[in-house]
């Protein structure tokens, strides 16, 4: 028989078991109906409150932004409290009388307000938009005794950024702007609503989603006049993370002074790791004044100004590297060994070649000079020489792998890439092949190279640590508010210089004679009793790439100026930090970018000197 | 071969609660999906109608032959169901909507193989235990075989995926494992392992899983994900008071302050609008279900029709009160339909699958095969 098993097991056995089941399911059903009776019928009322009137209302509780302090811990931004105007749509009657009434007293446009407020209301209506951020005590007392004919409208407190020591590296560390439409609806920050404030420019851009924090929500119960009765839920808002830049507070503070009145930009930076210690760009402009909202007028004077206050020029600036780059030029010809470093020739002020005489800085000539002294003397023909050895593109692949010509990786956007040229580049580019006499100026940091004062920065440092490019740092931790490190930054290399230790010496003892030997280009402005300096000088010419009418008049209009180069690095036997300083239209590289740069180094060095804030800070006298 | 005696026992009062049931679940649907201004008409009730009707369909066929086939015939429905899991797992064959992979895509039509499924698990379960019975309970030998059978679906549904569902075949499976009685050692030993393997399973959850478990028991943890669901369900819950706000006049519905109104939370739409009063009714059709099924385990004389019973009954039964005790703020929100009344064709046409089953059990009980 097929069912064999029947005989096994007796009905009756199953029929105990379904009894006890059946009493199981009705003990879980009872349940069930007493649990529907507590909700219903006792607490049947409360419920139904809370359904009735629509009385429910999520509120947002906003994040504050993280801080952001120096290396040392200093506070460089943090936030201010203010009152912010809010419209709750679904408690305004009239809109466009709400809105009409409202631009009156708050100077905002009426059809901006009503647009605003559509935009933002939410799917049920009940989340405030806010209207106008940081009013004025007048405003809020007018709105406060206008509120019987503005159901609606509330004030309510919120945060505005605050930018301590502005303009205090105000490009570094950047600005906020106010969220677009066309963002909100892409949904690039998730938690951010109309009219918020989002990172712009700078760390505050690069930073922002650590920085932002995550808004928290209440959900209340209000009365018919909008009051909270009291508060259901609550979740907390999460508060953004800190931020620890790179940066010496006391190191920024000297950039900014020794640039003020001119345009330029300082980079000074770790050789060790690529850390940032300082970076400024002249001229500066007021942060707060993007929190505070400016003019169409003061936006208008920002933008149009011929030198350009919102460019970063230590990484956005492009300029002619002029002699600093004739280190790449030796790196190129000793590498190559199409020189060596005991390889001379004549300089008699200028070098023939095809037609043309090209022209050394020293009108009377070097004379006789080897690779060391050409780089000491910053010898032109010297290096005519090179190039005229190496040609173009051999070059520009030192220069490449050099980290130039193309962007470091900096935490911040809108970085310039700077321009390698190579034969095949103009010839695509500009449509000309490229000119044999074209390599003379190459060589000697003229013709179409273009770099930023960060990329000199970052080579500088290289030949400084005997050969990594370290990846710009500007961030040295992250913190959460409890205190515990989010994220923290190592040195992050991206390549080594193209060349041998042999090559690497020369270089650094050009460098180092440049300014301690009594023919140095730098010895009368940058040599130090307190410490060895190295470091090259560098003039850049801006108009007419021919070197022979270099303009050297000084009646001639300032634009026409050279732009001034010193990048160097202190002490010279074993490296703390380097300094780039790029003046635009300042004159020579050596009177003007070199006391400079100099002034930083010893900044750096001597941490106390001429700083009472620190000396105070930590308790000394 | 057609005997009289299968309509003189067929069981009129388990139809009519079945299609009682369904024909609320539409009526809820219309209401949540129709119910305000807000809301554009929708004709996911119409769709609902015409998986009822297949529903009716598939009932009537699965009680024309014998549930002693079944027996038979139980491995190959498990295997049957196994392969169309797999292939929603398959890129490009298996839909996936909200994140989850549970659909095939027949033409116009979407199955979700995760709740025939279901059923597969119980006749195979049926069929073993059957044949495995005995006074003393189970041992543990005995019972590794059920752990594979349910475990294979288990990981299938829960990886693509669908807790919810998942829990369910494992839930059920154990239901009829009490059920067939287990040794008591052995019974000792596997609460001990199930006390040690709790942990481990926590630390296998995603995050918002183990969020919504977090919820039930702290529900102001969260206010804005799943303990504010919990709050707005609450709330359309007990503002229903007594008799209800009326049909479609609901204002936790019409403000749709709750997602998947028409699926998960359709009891919602019953408590808000028809009351304590709508709402014991329901609760009371389900209780009468319940009861009726397991009516039909006791009075059927051969065990795989007596566990076949217990288990589609157990799926009612645990699928009912999951359902209600999430809406009602005392079980977690996991992904579980209503029988019969939550929207979805598949879900739906496995139920009335079931209780054809079941009353194909019913009029069989006095026939030998």
């Amino acid at each position: 028989m097929e069912n064999g098993y029947i005989q096994k097991i007796d009905p009756d056995w199953f029929r105990k078991r379904l009894l006890v089941a059946m009493l199981l399911v009705l003990l879980v059903f009872v349940l069930l109906g007493a649990r529907l009776f507590y909700l219903q019928i006792i607490r049947g009322e409360y419920y139904r409150e809370l359904s009735s009137n629509n009385c429910l209302r999520k509120k947002r509780i906003e994040p504050l932004r993280g801080l952001i302090y120096d290396r040392n811990g200093r506070l460089l931004v943090d936030n201010r409290p203010c009152y912010n105007l809010q419209v709750i749509p679904n408690d305004v009657r009239h809109l466009e009388e709400t809105a009409s009434k409202l631009s009156e007293f708050a100077q905002v446009d009426a059809k901006e307000i009503e647009s605003l407020v559509q935009s933002n209301r939410g799917p049920y209506g009940y989340a405030p938009v806010v209207v106008k951020k940081d009013i004025d005590r007048d405003l809020m007392a007018v709105i406060l005794s206008h509120s019987h004919e503005l159901p609606g409208v509330v004030i309510a407190t919120g945060a505005k950024r605050n930018y301590i020591y502005e303009p205090l590296a105000a490009h570094l560390i950047g600005y906020l702007g106010r969220i677009s439409e066309k963002e909100l609806k892409a949904g690039v920050y998730p938690h951010k609503r109309g009219n918020d404030m989002v990172g712009r420019f700078g760390a505050e851009k690069a930073f922002e989603t650590q920085l932002s924090g995550v808004p928290g929500e209440m959900i209340v119960q209000v009365n018919a006049t909008g009051q909270v009765v009291r508060v259901l839920d609550k979740e907390p808002a999460r508060p953004g993370h800190n931020l620890y830049l790179t940066i010496d507070f006391r190191l920024q503070q000297k950039a900014e002074a020794l640039l003020a009145g001119k345009s330029g930009a300082i980079v000074a930076m770790d050789p060790e790791n690529g850390n940032v210690l300082a970076m400024a760009s002249s001229p500066g402009f007021k942060q707060n004044a993007f929190i505070n909202g400016m003019s169409g007028k003061q936006w208008q004077e920002l933008i149009t100004d011929p030198e350009h206050p919102l460019r970063n020029k230590a990484i956005q600036g492009q300029y002619p590297p002029a002699s600093t780059y004739k280190i790449v030029t030796a790196m190129a010809a000793l590498e190559e060994k199409v020189m060596s470093p005991a390889t001379t020739f004549y300089c008699p002020g200028f070098l023939r070649f095809g037609n043309r005489a090209y022209r050394c800085w020293k009108d009377s000539g070097h004379g006789k000079i080897d690779m060391i002294e050409a780089i000491v003397e910053s010898c032109d023909v010297y290096f005519y020489h090179a190039g005229k050895a190496l040609g173009v593109d051999v070059i520009a692949d030192y220069a490449k792998s050099s980290g130039l010509g193309d962007k470091t990786g900096i935490d911040l956007t809108n970085e310039s890439k700077g321009l390698i040229p190579t034969s095949e580049w103009k010839r695509k580019t500009v449509g000309s092949p490229w000119q044999p006499g074209e390599n003379l100026s190459i060589a000697i940091g003229q013709g179409f190279n273009l770099v930023t004062p960060l990329q000199m920065a970052v080579l500088y440092s290289a030949v400084a640590n005997n050969g990594t490019l370290y990846k710009p740092d500007i961030m040295k931790s992250i913190m959460s508010v409890s205190g515990t490190n989010v994220e923290e930054s190592g040195p992050e290399s991206f390549g080594k210089l193209p060349v041998c230790r042999e090559t690497l010496e020369i270089i650094k003892k050009g460098l180092y004679d440049a300014v301690n030997k009594r023919k140095g280009t730098a010895y009368w402005h940058v040599r130090s009793e307190q410490t060895p300096i190295s470091g090259k000088t560098g003039t850049a010419q801006v108009i007419g790439r021919r070197l022979d009418d270099m303009p050297e008049d000084e009646e001639i209009s300032r634009k026409y100026f050279t732009h001034a180069w010193f990048i160097g690095y202190a002490p010279s036997n074993d490296p703390e930090i380097v300094v780039s300083v790029l003046v635009e239209h300042g004159g020579g590289g050596a009177s003007v970018a070199g006391p400079m740069a100099k002034e930083m180094m010893l900044t750096h060095l001597n941490p106390y000197e001429g700083d009472d804030s620190a000396i105070g800070a930590d308790g000394r006298e | 071969m057609f005997d009289r005696r299968l309509i003189q026992y067929f069981d009129w009062w388990l139809l009519g609660i079945t299609l009682v049931l369904g024909f609320i679940g539409i009526l809820l649907i219309y209401s949540a999906v129709n119910a305000g201004d807000y809301n554009s008409g929708s004709g996911l009730y119409i769709r609902q109608g015409v998986w009822f009707a297949a529903g009716l369909g598939v009932m009537t066929f699965s009680f024309l032959f014998s549930y002693r086939r079944i027996d038979r015939w139980a491995p190959v429905i498990y295997a049957v169901c196994i392969i169309l899991l797999i292939l929603v797992m398959v890129p490009g064959v298996g839909m996936t909507i909200g994140g989850s992979t549970r659909w095939l895509a027949l033409g116009p039509l979407r199955l979700q193989p995760s709740e025939p499924m279901k059923l597969a698990v119980i006749v195979l379960l049926a069929r073993y235990y059957a044949r495995r019975i005995k006074s003393e309970g189970l041992v543990l030998k005995d019972l590794l075989p059920p752990m594979v059978i349910a475990g294979i679906p288990f990981l299938l549904i829960a990886l693509q995926p669908d807790l919810g569902t998942a829990g369910i075949v494992v839930i059920v499976a154990a239901s009829m494992t009490f059920f067939v009685k287990i040794e008591r050692r052995t019974f000792y030993a596997l609460a001990v392992l199930i006390i040690i393997a709790l942990p481990l399973g926590w630390y296998l959850l995603e995050d918002y899983q183990r969020m919504r478990i977090m919820m039930m028991f702290f529900p102001e943890r969260d206010a804005l994900g799943a303990g504010y669901h919990i709050l707005q369900s609450k709330i359309a819950v007990g503002s229903g008071m007594l008799y209800g706000k009326g049909y479609m006049e609901g204002t936790q519905n019409i403000l749709s302050f709750l997602p998947e109104q028409h699926t998960d939370f359709i009891f919602t739409v019953v408590a808000e609008e028809f009351g304590f009063a709508g709402s014991i009714f329901l609760l009371i059709l389900y209780l009468l279900l319940v009861s009726f099924g397991l009516n039909i385990a006791y009075v059927c004389r051969d065990p795989f029709g007596t566990i076949t019973a217990v288990g589609i009954t157990a799926i009612i039964f645990w699928q009912g009160i999951i359902n209600i005790g999430m809406v009602m703020g005392v079980m977690p929100v996991v992904g579980m339909p209503l029988p019969f009344v939550s929207y979805g064709g598949s879900s739906l046409v496995t139920m009335f699958l079931g209780v054809g089953l079941l009353m194909n059990i019913s009029m069989r009980r006095f026939v030998s095969s």
